[in-house]
């Protein structure tokens, strides 16, 4: 089975050799991926500021620069060089996270970011990608590369059993009258599971790209029910889409339930991924314990 | 000593440097800001920009007549330049330490576009405390980015100074180095247009006055 991160390295070395404007900078993470003979493919060493500087300056000299590392090193370390270096030099750039938010739990908080959209999310002009399946990041990424704009690809060890077509908007894979859920990337299918597993009258939409928003979409499908109920399930920082969903919703009388990973405690523990997803009530059993309780009567 | 008079010092400093810059070495005009073969100046030390606006206007890039209104709601001269606000301006700076990084990419861009075109950026020896530039040091060797030049204005701001010199810190990495007094035009130019087959830094020494 083709991981996300294999999907991305075998996209940009297909694309590298077909367009000239695609150049590669790393610091050190993945980078035996690309081809170190070619000019294009840079290695910093360990130094996260330069890497995104360079890739500034890349960009400044008419290069598409992709750059890619472990998610806390690739947003939060350089997050002032990502601000000024990038948007503020008003360029274009394709970053590609792996990692997640707690990808490899057993490495500790250092190695975690669940904050990294909602950092991305203070940014003017930023696309943000959180693919659900390996192979909805290869259409996501080539995309990505033909243009000019700044782009996050968040990637992650853990998807869904399929993948759905990848587009602007948010995708209706359930029609129901009792509300919407909104789940993003790798939370569909425990989304799926604990809708059915609470026999859940609920419209589910599924969103791989969530920046920009769809709102309009929100809007549909909250239109198309009888009650204004919005449950927003996020595999980052609760709440990142909070601002958004208000936003669009701004006309109407609702509710919202905004579920992620969460903001009260910095979680000390090790274990797995699954722990983890239970520690944050992001596993099935507790969704479906939200699901019960919000959508209740 | 108020900010704004620190910013006045700042301009003071680079003065003699970027003129030179402008008049005699960089091959960028205002008709060729938009050239991909042009050489690009990379104000890193974004702060005291009076100076670099003046030079501007004077070579043509900038209406003279936009100095006077500098700050204000309508103007595009702000403490701190915008690239997007300024044609001829290549960074947007203010923030230290992120020229240098920045202009390891433009010329490593210029090189893998065939280009002739070189870098230059400016950093201040009290900017160089940031750790960006280190990093960007180190980098810079080891890509041999060879038409980059670094001009460091070491007006002694630097907190706790620089052990050996600052063209050592750069030598070490294996970068070209060239140190000269910051007000002789001749000496500013001559190394500034040195052959180099590696990166280039020109340390230009600025009195203290303050």
């Amino acid at each position: 089975m083709t991981t996300m991160r294999q999907a991305f390295v075998k996209t940009v070395n297909e694309e590298i050799d077909n367009d000239p404007r695609i150049a590669v900078v790393t610091a050190v993470i993945s980078s035996n991926e690309f081809p170190q003979e070619n000019e294009r493919v840079v290695d910093v060493g360990i130094r996260e500021q330069t890497m995104v500087g360079v890739a500034g300056g890349l960009a400044l000299a008419g290069l598409r620069p992709v750059v890619h590392s472990y998610a806390p090193f690739l947003v939060e370390r350089p997050y002032e060089q990502i601000k000024l270096d990038i948007g503020h030099q008003d360029v274009g750039a394709v970053f590609v996270s792996i990692g997640a938010s707690y990808d490899d739990p057993v490495w500790g908080r250092t190695h975690q970011s669940p904050g990294d959209v909602a950092l991305f999310d203070t940014l003017p002009g930023w696309t943000v990608h959180v693919p659900g399946h390996a192979d909805e990041v290869t259409p996501l990424l080539k995309e990505a590369l033909m243009g000019d704009n700044r782009v996050y690809v968040r990637l992650s060890l853990h998807e869904n059993s399929q993948a759905y077509p990848v587009g602007e908007g948010f995708t209706a894979l359930r029609h129901g009258k009792r509300g919407v859920v909104l789940a993003v990337g790798p939370m569909l299918d425990r989304v799926l599971k604990a809708v059915d597993a609470e026999n859940a009258d609920v419209t589910v939409l599924y969103a791989a790209t969530v920046r920009p928003f769809d709102s309009d979409g929100l809007v549909k499908a909250v239109s198309a029910t009888d009650h204004a109920d919005v449950m927003v399930v996020e595999p980052y920082l609760e709440g990142t889409s909070a601002h958004l969903i208000s936003d669009a919703l701004q006309l109407f009388p609702h509710r919202v339930r905004c579920i992620g990973v969460k903001r009260h405690a910095e979680l000390r523990n090790y274990g797995t991924a699954e722990d983890h997803d239970a520690a944050h009530d992001l596993d099935v059993v507790g969704l479906g314990s939200a699901v019960r309780s919000f959508f209740r009567g | 000593m108020t900010g704004d008079e620190k910013h006045e010092w700042a301009a003071a400093s680079t003065i003699d440097v970027l003129w030179v810059l402008y008049d005699r070495v960089l091959n960028v005009t205002p008709a060729t800001v938009d050239d991909p073969d042009r050489d690009r100046f990379l104000l890193s030390k974004g702060h005291g920009p009076m100076a670099y606006y003046a030079v501007l206007a004077e070579k043509g890039f900038i209406e003279e007549s936009t100095l006077d209104e500098w700050t204000s709601w309508d103007s595009p001269l702000g403490q701190h330049p915008d690239r997007v606000l300024v044609k001829g301006v290549e960074i947007s700076s203010g923030s230290l330490g992120h020229g240098l990084p920045i202009a390891v990419g433009t010329a490593l861009g210029q090189r893998i576009h065939g280009s002739p075109g070189r870098t230059f950026v400016l950093v201040g020896d009290g900017e160089l405390d940031e750790g960006s530039n280190h990093e960007a040091i180190a980098v810079a060797a080891r890509l041999n980015v060879a038409n980059l030049t670094a001009i460091v204005i070491d007006n002694q701001s630097a907190m706790y100074g620089w052990p050996g010199g600052i063209a050592q810190r750069f030598a070490v990495e294996g970068w070209s180095t060239a140190e000269v007094d910051g007000r002789d035009h001749e000496a500013v130019f001559a190394a500034l247009t040195a052959p180099h087959d590696r990166p280039h830094v020109v340390v230009a020494k600025i009195e203290k006055s303050y």
